[in-house]
């Protein structure tokens, strides 16, 4: 059904990509039944001719909030995937400079090179599973305020435009009404 | 080998495709032909489905056909695939998968031009993905002809060769008609029967050894011909040095690979969340895992059953290991059971090819599409519009813009047909190759292009326009230079070109020369660069990439 959502949200998109974002149907619920995070419109990304939007984004990575999700990530991942690729290389070069040691036998036929070989499954299983349990617990919920509030800048900043633009051609009624309730619902679901 | 098994295999074939095209039609029944719709299905994939179709698109003929063959024919010197191919994953999810979901749109490229001066970039990045792409699609056409000359009994070549060009010609209508939608579910039915498939036979393996994986390993390597040394390292590359650095060149090669196909890295962008990709490779590894762990037993179990020497008769390869054990363990040539399991077999290793040729062709008709002939085209435009930073969130849509993404699926859907095209000749050319070992290239090239330029513009703060233009061409112009010069195209019995001989370069696998000279090449050209690195839109691409702020 969420699909059914999609197309219809879809169908009021322009053609812009960059602007699908706008209409695209967040806040629903994916196929798993988690509420999806909603997405932000895009205009935040064109910086190039905008040095406010540019600011925001010095500011955000500048701020301590960012700074430590930032550091949780990096000291999980430089360390784990250091001792995955050593734990593989070892394994890889083990097998053609010492193919005696990894041919002893452990256990009837099944020798050394054998459990190494089982023991890289058994590794990227519990990495993959460690790795998704921490950044869970320990990023996904700073990384979306912080989402948050790069939205919330660049939607103050663009309204504070969108009042100088109409002060000057008095023909645009600013439509974010609608997009601030769906902002406010989905935020609630996704902090469920 | 009888008619009946050949028919009825061609059968369940038809039925496939016959089911994919419907869905193929009933997906795209009411496309809008926007560029996001045909690149990425909307992005509302949910994770599970999008888990599935990335195994499916993983889970090849070279995994399916190919490492059972190599098990089965090298013994434990196969097993490097299998592992390899899944501890890639780990790159993949713990350093790509969520920062290129937060930082892109639809192709690899855009993840590197959103910090970089767009063009130079964009066409770099375009051209290796194609490279990598058209590379990866030679391996699946050549496991298509190795398959039917199976299935047809004889080697007749017009059968081959008509085959491979019917499967390039399939996917051209998957692609061209149902876009990543359609795709995406061929990849999920595929994925389901491909497991289902393997499962099958990993049980009637088990339960011809009584479910003892030791009394199998025993019999494999009595039935090899190697005895213990079937068991351990060394049968495939145990030789001289060469064969040593060959080995080492093929694991770097085969755990950096991954997180550089462009396949795989479109399929990101069809979920909605970063969380999502996440979850969707937590999927996919739990899923191509245990695919992994039964091709051991499978290639251990066809050496076991049908025996080493049989396997090599058939195909010289070993492609044919997984077909002629199920023949077997169905009762033989000629009963029921052999017949129904070959034909089941037999058209699920199709499937699969048919699958994963149609979601490669889809990414690198994006890369055409959206990097090449939008840079080349337009060398002004500059890509990203600017309207879209402009106050009012609605505005009406000009023409100009409401033209451009129309036109680019358009050129997308030539460029299927091109790329389509150019992967039936080549994979003529090279069908008497292992398509595992061509996959093994294809992915050298991935790990030496892609990989370096993407490592480094997620994490690297001083990374230039300069820098990632020189670690694109410095890893993909060796890569392929090498394999060009190298024992696999010239100068060797099993060569692309057996007659003549202007190798130059010792090892199959161009990996362990050339990724380290993609990674030195973004290192020195980023230091020899005129401008500083953008700061603000580093800060712009980190903040993106880790929050997903501002994320389409």
């Amino acid at each position: 059904m969420e699909k059914q959502e999609g197309r219809d949200a879809a169908a009021v998109r322009t053609d812009d990509p960059w602007y699908d974002a706008l209409a695209s149907g967040w806040g629903e619920l994916d196929g798993t039944g988690t509420p999806t995070t909603p997405v932000a419109p895009a205009p935040v990304a064109a910086t190039e001719h905008e040095p406010r939007a540019a600011e925001i984004y010095l500011e955000v990575q500048r701020s301590a909030a960012f700074q430590e999700v930032r550091s949780r990530y990096r000291r999980f991942v430089v360390p784990a995937t250091l001792a995955f690729l050593a734990w593989y290389l070892a394994y890889v070069v083990a097998a053609t400079t010492a193919p005696e040691l990894m041919a002893r036998p452990v256990a009837g036929a099944v020798n050394v090179a054998m459990v190494a070989g089982l023991g890289q499954f058994l590794s990227t299983f519990l990495l993959t599973w460690a790795y998704s349990r921490h950044a869970r617990l320990h990023r996904d919920r700073d990384a979306l305020d912080l989402r948050w509030s790069v939205f919330d800048r660049t939607r103050a900043q663009e309204q504070h435009r969108t009042r100088e633009h109409d002060r000057t051609r008095e023909q645009h009624g600013p439509p974010e009404r609608r997009e601030t309730q769906h902002r406010h619902t989905a935020r609630a679901g996704e902090r469920r | 080998m009888s008619g009946d098994h050949q028919t009825l295999a061609l059968l369940l074939f038809s039925a496939f495709v016959a089911v994919t095209l419907g869905i193929t039609t009933w997906v795209g029944r009411d496309r809008h032909g926007s560029a996001e719709e045909f690149y990425t299905g909307g992005r509302l994939f949910s994770p599970m489905e999008n888990g599935f179709a990335i195994a499916g698109d993983y889970m090849s003929a070279a995994s399916f056909l190919g490492i059972s063959g190599l098990i089965a024919l090298f013994g434990y010197d196969g097993m490097l695939y299998s592992v390899g191919f899944l501890v890639a994953w780990l790159v993949v999810l713990l350093l790509v998968a969520e920062l290129v979901r937060n930082c892109g749109r639809f192709t690899l490229a855009d993840v590197v031009a959103a910090r970089m001066r767009e063009r130079p970039v964009r066409i770099a990045a375009g051209t290796s993905s194609v490279a990598v792409s058209v590379l990866y699609l030679v391996a699946q056409m050549v496991g298509a002809g190795s398959l039917v000359a199976l299935l047809l009994g004889g080697t007749s070549e017009a059968a081959r060769s008509w085959t491979v060009i019917g499967v390039g010609a399939l996917m051209v209508v998957y692609v061209t008609l149902g876009g990543m939608r359609a795709t995406t579910w061929i990849q999920i039915v595929k994925a389901v029967l491909l497991m289902a498939g393997t499962v099958a036979l990993t049980v009637f393996v088990l339960l011809r050894f009584h479910g003892d994986f030791n009394a199998l390993l025993t019999t494999a390597a009595e039935r090899s011909g190697h005895g213990k040394e079937f068991l351990s390292p060394g049968l495939a590359y145990g030789g001289g040095w060469t064969a040593r650095f060959d080995f080492i060149s093929l694991g770097l090669a085969l755990v950096l690979g991954t997180a550089g196909l462009p396949h795989i890295l479109s399929r990101f962008y069809t979920v909605p969340t970063a969380r999502a990709a996440r979850r969707s490779v937590v999927w996919s590894i739990g899923l191509i895992g245990g695919f992994y762990l039964m091709t051991i037993v499978l290639g251990f179990g066809a050496a076991a059953v049908v025996g080493t020497d049989e396997v090599r008769a058939s195909s010289a390869a070993g492609n044919t290991a997984v077909p002629l054990l199920a023949l077997d363990l169905g009762g033989g040539a000629g009963s029921t059971g052999g017949t129904v399991l070959f034909a089941v077999v037999a058209a699920v290793a199709f499937a699969t090819i048919l699958a994963v040729v149609a979601g490669i062709t889809l990414a690198s008709s994006a890369s055409v599409a959206h990097d090449l002939y939008a840079s080349l085209k337009r060398p002004r435009r500059a890509g990203k519009p600017h309207a879209r930073s402009h106050a009012t969130p609605h505005p009406k849509p000009s023409a100009k813009s409401r033209a451009k993404p129309r036109g680019e699926v358009a050129v997308a859907r030539f460029a299927a047909a091109g790329i389509g095209a150019v992967a039936i000749a080549l994979g003529l050319l090279a069908r008497d190759l292992n398509v595992a070992f061509l996959v093994g290239l294809a992915f050298a090239v991935a790990a030496s292009a892609n990989l370096p330029v993407l490592l480094y513009s997620l994490f690297w703060r001083n990374f230039t326009t300069r820098g990632a233009v020189w670690s694109v061409y410095g890893g993909l112009v060796p890569a392929v230079l090498l394999v060009v010069f190298s024992p696999v195209v010239s100068g060797s019995p099993g060569a692309m070109f057996p007659g003549v001989d202007f190798h130059v370069f010792p090892l199959q696998n161009p990996g362990l020369v050339s990724i380290p000279l993609g990674f030195l090449a973004g290192w020195i050209g980023t230091v020899l660069s005129r401008e500083p690195a953008d700061e603000a839109k580093h800060a712009e691409s980190e903040v993106r990439s880790l929050t997903g702020a501002g994320a389409v």
